[in-house]
């Protein structure tokens, strides 16, 4: 059996480097462009992208951002530290929208993708049709050091997938779970770390999110209840500050909903889904 | 119950095999009780009972009794559920070479949440 799904190169240009993005893709419709979690790749989405119900009406993508899963790190990688920014993330995906032909294409990101879709509800309201964060929070302190996630003494690999492990639900498929494990733990050494540091450090919205106007673009918030990270009290103090967001707590999930529970996750996107493309 | 944790270990390779490479003691506190926790390549050897008087450990993982109740129930509730939510809910504290507690991360919180297999 072959997957409908097709993976496929765009070469870019990004913070003036020029860069191999991996892509999947599936379905037609309007663009509903994925974005993966810290340290992790664009295979978490791949139920929605394998989900009848959504590729029928939605053209959904999900890319491996640059240093992670196919997507190689630039030229000249091995003399620099990694690090996320709000103005490098954003840029990527806006220039992975423009590259790919998106046209007002609905933005879904979980997790450092949830708190992007804060800024991009700021910055590009008017360029894109719904944003919908998922372990979505303006704002996590750091309560442990994760410069242990890249240390020569630690298996980056094990140390990655030891802390993924736990965020999500015990309730989820456990086949389902260690799928996402695997993910966490084929990422390069201070890939995870470099995204946390947007995270955790860098990309607090905390003082910009009440400007966010949900009337240009709509914003929908998706949390799982065992997350710790971006927990449902986080999300609903971010939610508090941005009138019109809609803010949905999943039972049962935890902070990779796509990937830890692919089926409960969709019995929750394709209501939302909906209501996007009735323009409701 | 914390003794038995030691037999459920060491019937399971799956877990086993993510200490395979650990020989280290730890401490383990529950409230006002400590263990000591010997790991010979991800088989416990020993679950020591405490009190004890000047014995090195490598790193030790300290909470309330409560906390570990609800850490141990099956299945445990939302924000109860693992080490680290623990740790960001401030109800667990990590002492000694936290290098080794990271490079066994996975292999410790399976082993801490064997209890619930009791409940």
């Amino acid at each position: 059996m072959i997957e409908n799904l097709v993976g496929r190169y765009a070469r870019m240009r990004l913070d003036g480097r020029e860069h191999r993005i991996y892509f999947e893709e599936a379905g037609q419709g309007i663009p509903l462009l994925c974005l993966h979690t810290a340290g992790s790749d664009g295979r978490q989405y791949r139920a929605v992208l394998n989900d009848p119900e959504v590729t029928r009406h939605f053209r959904v993508i999900a890319f491996d951002m640059p240093w992670h899963g196919k997507s190689s790190p630039p030229e000249g990688w091995e003399k620099e530290d990694y690090r996320l920014t709000t103005g490098s993330y954003t840029s990527m995906i806006m220039a992975v929208a423009r590259e790919l032909g998106l046209e007002r294409p609905v933005v879904m990101g979980c997790s450092i993708g949830g708190r992007i879709v804060l800024n991009l509800a700021l910055k590009h309201a008017r360029e894109l049709r719904a944003l919908i964060g998922l372990q979505s929070a303006a704002y996590v302190e750091r309560y442990y050091d994760a410069g242990w996630l890249d240390h020569a003494e630690v298996h980056g690999g094990r140390a990655c997938g030891g802390l993924a492990y736990g965020l999500m639900s015990p309730l989820s498929p456990e086949a389902q779970r260690w799928e996402t494990v695997w993910h966490y733990m084929q990422g390069g050494p201070g890939v995870f770390s470099g995204d946390l540091y947007f995270y955790q450090v860098e990309g607090d919205i905390r003082e910009r999110i009440g400007a966010i106007d949900t009337k240009l673009c709509p914003l929908y918030m998706l949390t799982g209840e065992y997350d710790y990270s971006a927990s449902p009290r986080d999300t609903e103090a971010a939610a508090a500050r941005i009138p019109g967001a809609k803010v949905t707590i999943m039972k049962g999930l935890g902070h990779f909903p796509m990937s830890e529970n692919p089926d409960t996750f969709l019995s929750y996107l394709r209501p939302v889904l909906d209501e996007i493309r009735g323009g409701k | 119950m914390i003794e038995r944790i030691a037999e459920l270990v060491n019937a399971d390779p799956a877990i086993v095999r993510w200490g395979r490479h650990m020989n280290e003691t730890f401490m383990l506190e529950v409230g006002e009780t400590q263990y000591l926790v010997t790991v010979d390549r991800g088989l416990i050897s020993s679950i020591e009972k405490g009190p004890f008087v000047m014995r090195p450990w490598r790193f030790a993982i300290r909470a309330k009794k409560e906390c570990w109740d609800k850490f141990w129930q099956q299945p445990p509730a939302p924000g109860w559920h693992d080490l680290f939510a623990l740790l960001r809910r401030g109800d667990v504290v990590f002492e000694g070479d936290q290098r080794v507690l990271m490079a066994y991360l996975l292999y410790l919180k399976l082993v801490l949440a064997i209890p619930r297999r009791f409940s």
